[in-house]
């Protein structure tokens, strides 16, 4: 039984059958994990001990016929910009390299009391800046599909980590398309949630007024089930929802007859590949044959998504950035004779040249006198674009359009060009702009590597994402394949 | 032009135009974003979490508390409430600043265009006020080896004050002389004490002092360059620093030369201000909006809710003290200048039986007598001792039922004025009552008559020169006389009935 490739549903049934006890599967998982590192490289930090600890205990209370979560000695990981008590998180960065946090983020808190057991800490792009998982200090993780390609990023550690069987689910963060684009990539269903939606509280922040974790799964169902687990209102963070959340899962199956999707022409130009573009007409087909109607409709604001997007994103950093200055915590320059030496060496040897490049752009942008003109000019931008998405809503359920306008690109191939690196997410950018949830989930292959489906939906609107997905998934099977990594 | 302004006029060369930047801490029980608690003291790094400590990913949480106390500010000095207000990160580099921001309220702060009037030499005047905004406080660095950062060997950070909720109160540059920069500062103190959102300490810093200061050709309409002055912690550093600082301007104006804008620190031991950085090295704080708080929206309800908490302010109290007990405007202005003390005369005047409704004057004279003979222990004894102590009118030592105690056995004649200073200094040392004292050390007065007039005699009888003195018409030698017969009673006759009966005895002889 290759337990690897199995979903948290069947795992969770097998747990419960006794066919397996949650020591077995996660000494397995470990197994995986090791077999599939040296190919893949998805892990910064492992916590094996503390998971048989863990899973020890789970065993204990199916021994004494108590019941068990739907996630319950489930191993997953979690992207290293979530803090961890007790366990270094380092978002991939010199800066942080040794810093161990004496909290859990919100998101971490519930996954324990639901049972789930963390197996390690996944890679990223230093500080969630960029697309490939390139920008790690540390070391570039593989795309488990072809492994000399990008699994994207900045998520593509806890991307890779599902598609290569190394976790049954992952958490991510997304601040312009980081958990959908890699999910596109290596081929796994990847949620980003409505702003608001998941506790920020925790989570290393990059973008504060964009940034959203959400669920990395091998099918729907797993991130429906995973959504349970880590949506709801948290007192810790101002800016989380007092809403109703639904129960995600339990909505699952129902048809989607007569459901308005809509396909954004700004979403379908010029910049999106051929093979990605045929890929996604054909999926298109697929819904239409299980009764959705179809429709064009456009989003006018799309072409200032990047802009605005890279005087937002950069200028938060550069204020949610500062604090890393080697007074308290993390790494401190030794050659400094005073302190602003100290603050400057500290500084330029902990951060690499993406983050420098954004913090730079962030605090020009903030700059007395330049205010007006980039950061306030770019918000006023941002209500266009949320506006743009409103309008879309009154006519359509759902909108669809390409995650990314390419696969997986090669290792090296963008990054000597960082303007080029920024147009990978011009298909993710506006959704957190406009802080509404979109899903990403794959939808067939082209040469070989996945090609990923973006749905975007109303805010709080992610249980109509999911069920879609599900009507697709249950419809054309794309969920059930598996990279063979020859390990 | 008034009379005022032309004998100022004369006084000095040119005008003087201030406003004052007030950091006050709010008194709340929790920092502003977090749980630990705002306490004073404290080994270094208790009171901290990881969300004053701004570690990787924690998020602040406003406390409603802080809000109460700033809107409760707000309208104490007159401010309209922000209907919808926000909180903006300004940021800068120091190691006393774990975020490297401090969040703050840049555009929108909570209350605006308020006032607050002052008294100088007996003419009022009011005082803008600009804005009062809530803010956070940054912790403490103790330096190694020297008292600077510059040159230090090591230096500590202690953030146990980071998180504190602040507010700032601006004032309008309506101020025109350091006499009115003094009195709205007091004023200013004592209104927020009346409010109690804040113990207002200058000494722990929990009230700082900044101000603008220019000057002006007398006539000219247009302000003049000013200096920004930080680092006055006492009302005797503002004065010093402001003085110093217009005869400073003054001297380089009169000079031809021009002010430079820039930021100066008052140094109390050189008793002088010097230059921090000019305009040009003025930092950019790159404010924007905070994106982890959402914005603030106070409700009408709200509003009311906080103004129905609002204490009577001193000048209406002032009032009710002329009105209803007759004391001396100048009296009642001291007396309500705090609210400690304010406070401490009302329970004084009701354990002596003469508290009155608001509004309603005291019925009899005697009642008038005894609420002055408060106001005149509480102006003279009490606060020169309290000055002198590590108390103050809200604990002090003698507790305002015991003063009416010591009053009342005066009143009854149980003991001498003279001894009743006394007995009190022994109740503020030992915190007894004076009854107890006065019986503990046996000094009832002395009023009966027969015992008085043999002890007179027998003064007379030992001192015949003295007496042939005053019979030769030297009226000093009664006073001789007098102060043996109170010497032999260790000061307990009555002062009255020694100088009746030795009036008496004399007149035989
Ligand atoms: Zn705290």
């Amino acid at each position: 039984m290759k337990l690897y490739t199995k979903k948290a549903h069947e795992l969770h049934d097998l747990l419960v059958n006794k066919e397996i006890s949650a020591a077995e599967l996660v000494r397995a998982q470990a197994e995986r994990i090791e077999a599939a590192e040296p190919k893949v490289q998805a892990f910064i930090t492992r916590t094996f001990d503390d998971a048989m600890a863990q899973a020890a205990k789970v065993d204990a209370k199916i021994a004494a016929g108590e019941a068990i979560g739907p996630l319950e000695g489930i191993p997953m990981a979690l992207k290293d910009n979530m803090c961890t008590d007790g366990v270094r998180t380092t978002c991939a960065s010199k800066i942080l390299h040794n810093f161990v946090p004496p909290y859990d983020a919100t998101v971490v808190t519930k996954l324990k009391e639901a049972g789930a057991i963390l197996m390690g800490k996944c890679n990223m792009d230093e500080f969630a800046m960029g697309s490939s998982t390139e920008n790690s200090r540390f070391f570039a993780t593989r795309n488990p599909w072809d492994i000399e390609r990008v699994p994207g990023g900045s998520s593509g550690g806890s991307a890779a980590a599902v598609a290569a069987g190394q976790a049954v689910f992952t958490l991510g963060s997304d601040t312009g398309g980081s958990i959908r684009q890699p999910a596109a990539f290596c081929g796994v269903v990847g949620m980003k949630p409505t702003y608001g939606a998941v506790s920020r509280f925790g989570l290393v922040a990059f973008a504060s007024s964009l940034d959203q974790i959400g669920p990395f799964t091998r099918d729907v169902r797993d991130n429906a089930r995973v959504m349970n687990a880590i949506a709801g209102y948290d007192l810790k963070d101002s800016t989380s929802a007092p809403v109703d959340y639904p129960d995600y899962e339990a909505l699952l199956g129902q048809s989607v007859k007569g459901w308005r999707v809509g396909l954004p022409k700004e979403y379908f130009g010029e910049g999106i590949g051929p093979e990605v573009k045929a890929v996604i007409e054909k999926a298109v087909k697929v819904l239409e044959g299980l009764g959705a109607e179809i429709g064009e409709c456009s989003l006018p604001h799309t072409e200032y998504a990047l802009p605005v997007y890279y005087l937002i994103a950069p200028a938060e950093a550069s204020s949610n950035l500062a604090r890393y200055d080697g007074v308290r915590y993390g790494y401190r320059s030794e050659e400094a004779p005073d302190l602003n030496t100290m603050f400057k060496k500290t500084r330029a040897e902990g951060f690499g040249e993406e983050v420098k490049r954004r913090i730079m752009l962030g605090t020009y942008a903030l700059s007395s006198g330049y205010y007006d003109a980039y950061y306030l000019k770019a918000q006023k931008v941002r209500t266009l674009i949320k506006g743009d998405f409103d309008q879309a809503f009154e006519k359509f359920d759902v909108l669809l359009s390409p995650t990314s306008p390419t696969v997986a690109f090669k290792f090296g191939d963008r990054t000597d060009n960082p303007l080029q690196m920024y147009l990978s997410d011009i298909c993710t950018l506006s959704v957190n702009l406009a802080g509404i949830p979109a899903l990403n989930i794959n939808a067939g292959f082209a040469n070989g590597l996945p090609v990923g489906l973006q749905l975007m939906g109303k805010a709080f609107d992610e249980a109509k994402l999911l069920q879609l997905a599900y009507a697709y998934e249950q419809a054309t099977g794309c969920h059930s394949q598996t990279p063979d990594l020859g390990v | 032009m008034s009379n005022e302004t032309m004998q100022m006029e004369r006084d000095f060369d040119f005008e003087i135009v201030m406003g004052l930047e007030v950091h006050v801490e709010l008194h709340t029980k929790s920092k502003i974003f977090c749980g630990c608690t705002t306490e004073f003291g404290g080994d270094q790094n208790t009171h901290v979490c990881p969300v004053c400590l701004g570690l990787p990913g924690v998020l602040p949480v406003l406390n409603k508390q802080v809000v109460d106390y700033a809107m409760k500010a707000g309208l104490a000095l007159n401010c309209e409430i922000a209907e919808f207000s926000k909180f903006d990160r300004k940021n800068y580099f120091y190691p006393d600043l774990p975020k490297a921001y401090q969040v703050s309220q840049y555009d929108l702060p909570i209350a605006k265009d308020g006032y607050l009037d002052i008294e100088v030499g007996g003419n009022p005047k009011r005082i803008g006020i600009t804005r009062v905004h809530m803010e956070e406080d940054a912790g403490k660095l103790v330096h190694g080896g020297a008292a600077n950062l510059a040159g230090a060997e090591y230096s500590l950070a202690d953030y146990n004050r980071t998180g504190v909720p602040l507010i700032e109160i601006v004032s309008e540059p309506d101020i025109r002389s350091i006499e009115e920069a003094v009195a709205y500062l007091e004023r200013l103190k004592s209104i927020l004490e009346y409010t109690e959102v804040s113990d207002c300490k200058m000494e722990q810093g929990s009230l700082r002092c900044d101000a603008n200061v220019s000057l002006r050709p007398w006539g000219q309409k247009e302000f003049g360059t000013k200096a920004e002055l930080k680092n006055m912690n006492s009302f005797k550093a503002l004065q010093r620093a402001l003085e110093y600082e217009v005869e400073r301007q003054a001297e380089i104006l009169r000079e031809g030369g021009k002010i430079l804008q820039e930021t100066r620190m008052w140094d109390e031991a050189k008793g002088m201000t010097i230059s921090l950085r000019s305009k040009e090295e003025a930092h950019d704080y790159r404010y924007f909006p905070e994106p982890d708080l959402v914005p603030l929206v106070i409700s009408r309800e709200w509003v009311d809710r906080v103004k129905a908490t609002l204490p009577e302010m001193p000048h209406i109290r002032k009032e009710r003290l002329v009105h209803s007990y007759g004391l001396p405007a100048y009296d009642a202005g001291i007396i309500t200048g705090s609210k400690a003390m304010a406070d401490y005369f009302d329970s004084a005047c009701k354990a002596f039986g003469v508290d009155t409704p608001a509004g309603v004057e005291v019925a009899d004279d005697k009642a008038k007598e005894r609420a002055k003979q408060i106001s005149n222990y509480m102006m003279g004894e009490l606060t020169r001792l309290l000055n002198a102590s590590e108390f103050g009118y809200s604990n002090s030592p003698v507790t305002p039922e015991n003063l009416v105690g010591l009053l009342q056995l005066l009143e009854a004649g149980t003991i001498s004025t003279k001894i009743a200073k006394t007995v009190f200094e022994d109740m503020f040392a030992s915190g007894k009552p004076a009854k107890a004292i006065v019986e503990e050390k046996g000094l009832v007065q002395i009023s009966d008559e027969g015992a008085i007039a043999s002890i007179v005699r027998d003064i007379l009888t030992a001192n015949p020169s003295v007496v042939a003195d005053f019979k030769a018409g030297k009226e000093k030698a009664m006073g001789f006389l007098v102060g043996q017969a109170m010497k032999a009673t260790k000061g307990k006759a009555n002062p009255g009935l020694v100088n009746k009966l030795l009036k008496e005895e004399l007149e035989k002889m």
